[in-house]
């Protein structure tokens, strides 16, 4: 059977992303050429050295403050701020993403909470649909970086510091989708099997346990994966006003006070692994809930 | 597989029908049975924006013990609704209407019936076996009970062996036969089933009819059943009952004496023809009121 023989494998099953991968790359090297050519030129020309083309293609690739450093420049960096420091030290980028991490799994899980109780409440009393729904859009409305100060000042005032207040930050942004998909989600079940239920004279409670809450289950992890990465960047956003001790956000700010190119680089890329990451476990965590509640492989 | 019943033929007493004309209560026959379903001037009128519609006027009917009720009409002419308001999923804006000889919502809360839809609507992210216990668990029976009662109401209604499989690895009749065996867990006495089998192809559909009679000859339910197939509503019913659209109203009560085992082969003798050509006329009867 000639057909059967040919399988795809892990590579060929990725294929596609490979390319786009390799696409991106060939792209930012060659925006990390143009971007920084200037800048390399000039230099040269100051000290009125003679250069060649080629000269000027390996300034723009290990420049100490390029306008866009280089990819590789990005991977060396990630690898000495992560392994060149103990993991407790402020230079340490890993202890920086915990910092991170650690407020935007607390925002995350208060967001994803209060979120779901929201979305429970407005599909059972029709009178918050009118009255808290628009509030609730309302709450997005207000740009985040004018809201975080004053949430931090505020909670400074009575005394809670650290790490709660940058996750109720978090959580103010990411409690959005997951209210706005869990509506959707407890509304989701048929009317004939609403119908079915009132035919057995289910209590409302029985109705929720039994049809709501697993009907809702595909749009609860839809909006979670949503709501993740948008923690991770209400906990980034949370750490600038603080003044910038430690986290990503603080990273992000010290990086572009002294104009360190590579270690705002190399925190954007930190930042953009842990959201895949975490967006990569809820999927997984979705993958094997469907899989328990019998979907079709 | 077994026929349920002894091949001796039983026809049932059946009392005779009301003719449609008497509209009040009164000049009902003296049953020897009791009543399952007694309406007496039900009507349902909608408020729509473009004015009052009259789902159902003036319905009088009734229902015996162990009788099996077709509806049968054309879209529009209120028989789903009527079946919705025996099981309480609708209101009626006037008349009375008793199930067992209590309001429709006691005999809902009280859970006399089982209710069977077009669609088989089982819950996807349960097993059939869960499926059908969920009625059970619903209304709190014990583990124990609901394992026995699931075992035999699969069996029953031909399942057994597929309780582990999920809806969707089931053909669309099974389902309907899972969603069958869920309204037959509780043990209901009355069934009430909404074009249960309408999404079916035609040989599928002649093989659960011939469950369906068999079901119910073992089973002693009442069965009110809506359709719009002549020959499923002649085969299966004792008594066929024709509507009409706008306003939604019976035109015809036909009683159908065919013994309570009959087969698929009664629809070649003269009586049957007899009978769907009676619902047939009514049917056209009532549509040429509105044309």
């Amino acid at each position: 059977m000639p057909q059967a023989a040919w399988r795809p494998t892990w590579i060929t099953d990725r294929a596609p992303l490979f390319v786009v991968i390799g696409v991106l790359m060939v792209l930012w090297y060659l925006a990390a050429f143009l971007m920084n050519a200037p800048l390399v030129r000039d230099a040269f020309e100051r000290n009125e050295v003679k250069y060649t083309f080629s000269d000027v293609i390996a300034g723009t690739m290990d420049g100490n403050r390029p306008i866009v450093p280089a990819p590789h420049q990005v991977v060396i960096e990630l690898y000495d701020s992560i392994f060149g420091y103990p993991l407790d030290s402020p230079r340490n980028l890993a202890y920086h993403a915990w910092v991170t991490l650690s407020a935007t799994l607390v925002g995350f899980a208060i967001g994803a909470i209060f979120g779901i109780l929201l979305a429970v409440s407005i599909v059972h009393v029709r009178t918050l649909e009118k009255s808290l729904l628009p509030w609730v859009i309302c709450s997005q409305m207000v740009p985040i970086l004018a809201i975080a100060p004053i949430i931090i000042v505020v909670l400074g005032a009575i005394g809670i510091r650290g790490l709660l207040p940058k996750s109720i930050i978090s959580a103010y942004l990411c409690f959005f989708p997951v209210t706005i998909g869990m509506v959707k989600g407890l509304t989701s079940p048929d009317p004939i099997q609403l119908d079915l239920a009132r035919t057995w004279s289910a209590t409302k409670l029985q109705v929720f346990w039994k049809l709501r809450w697993p009907s809702s289950i595909p749009f609860l992890f839809t909006s979670l994966k949503v709501a993740v990465t948008i923690s991770l960047v209400g906990a980034i956003v949370a750490e600038l006003p603080t003044g910038a001790q430690a986290g990503i956000g603080a990273r992000l700010l010290t990086g572009s006070y002294y104009g360190q190119t590579v270690q705002i680089w190399a925190a954007l890329v930190a930042a953009a692994t842990m959201a895949a990451c975490l967006v990569g476990l809820i999927d997984l965590a979705g993958k094997w809930t469907k899989r328990r509640m019998g979907a079709a492989q | 597989m077994a026929l349920g019943s002894s091949p001796t033929i039983s026809i049932r007493p059946v009392e005779r029908v009301t003719p449609p004309e008497t509209s009040t209560g009164e000049g009902r026959p003296a049953a020897a049975t009791a009543l399952t379903v007694d309406a007496c001037g039900v009507s349902l009128t909608f408020q729509t924006r473009d004015g009052e519609v009259e789902a159902l006027a003036n319905i009088d009917l009734q229902i015996s013990d162990g009788d099996f009720v077709s509806f049968i009409g054309p879209s529009g002419c209120g028989k789903t609704t009527l079946l919705r308001i025996i099981a309480d999923l609708q209101r009626p804006t006037a008349g009375t209407i008793l199930i067992n000889g209590v309001s429709p919502e006691q005999a809902r809360l009280q859970r006399h019936y089982g209710y069977i839809f077009q669609a088989p609507a089982l819950y996807p992210w349960r097993t059939i076996e869960r499926n059908v216990a969920l009625p059970l668990e619903i209304m709190g029976f014990d583990a124990k009970e609901r394992r026995e009662r699931v075992e035999r109401y699969l069996k029953l209604v031909n399942l057994s062996g597929f309780e582990r499989k999920f809806p969707w690895q089931l053909s669309g009749g099974m389902q309907q036969r899972a969603s069958i065996a869920r309204a037959l867990s509780f043990d209901p006495a009355l069934l009430l089933m909404d074009e249960p089998f309408g999404a079916l192809d035609e040989i599928v559909r002649d093989h659960l009819n011939e469950q369906l009679l068999r079901l119910w000859d073992q089973t002693g339910k009442t069965v009110v059943f809506v359709t719009h197939s002549i020959p499923e509503a002649v085969f299966l019913s004792t008594k066929i009952v024709v509507m009409s659209p706008r306003p939604g109203r019976i035109i015809d009560i036909i009683p159908c004496n065919f013994p309570r085992d009959r087969t698929l082969e009664i629809r070649e003798t003269p009586e049957f023809i007899k009978i769907a050509q009676r619902v047939r006329s009514g049917l056209r009867s009532g549509h040429s009121y509105d044309e």
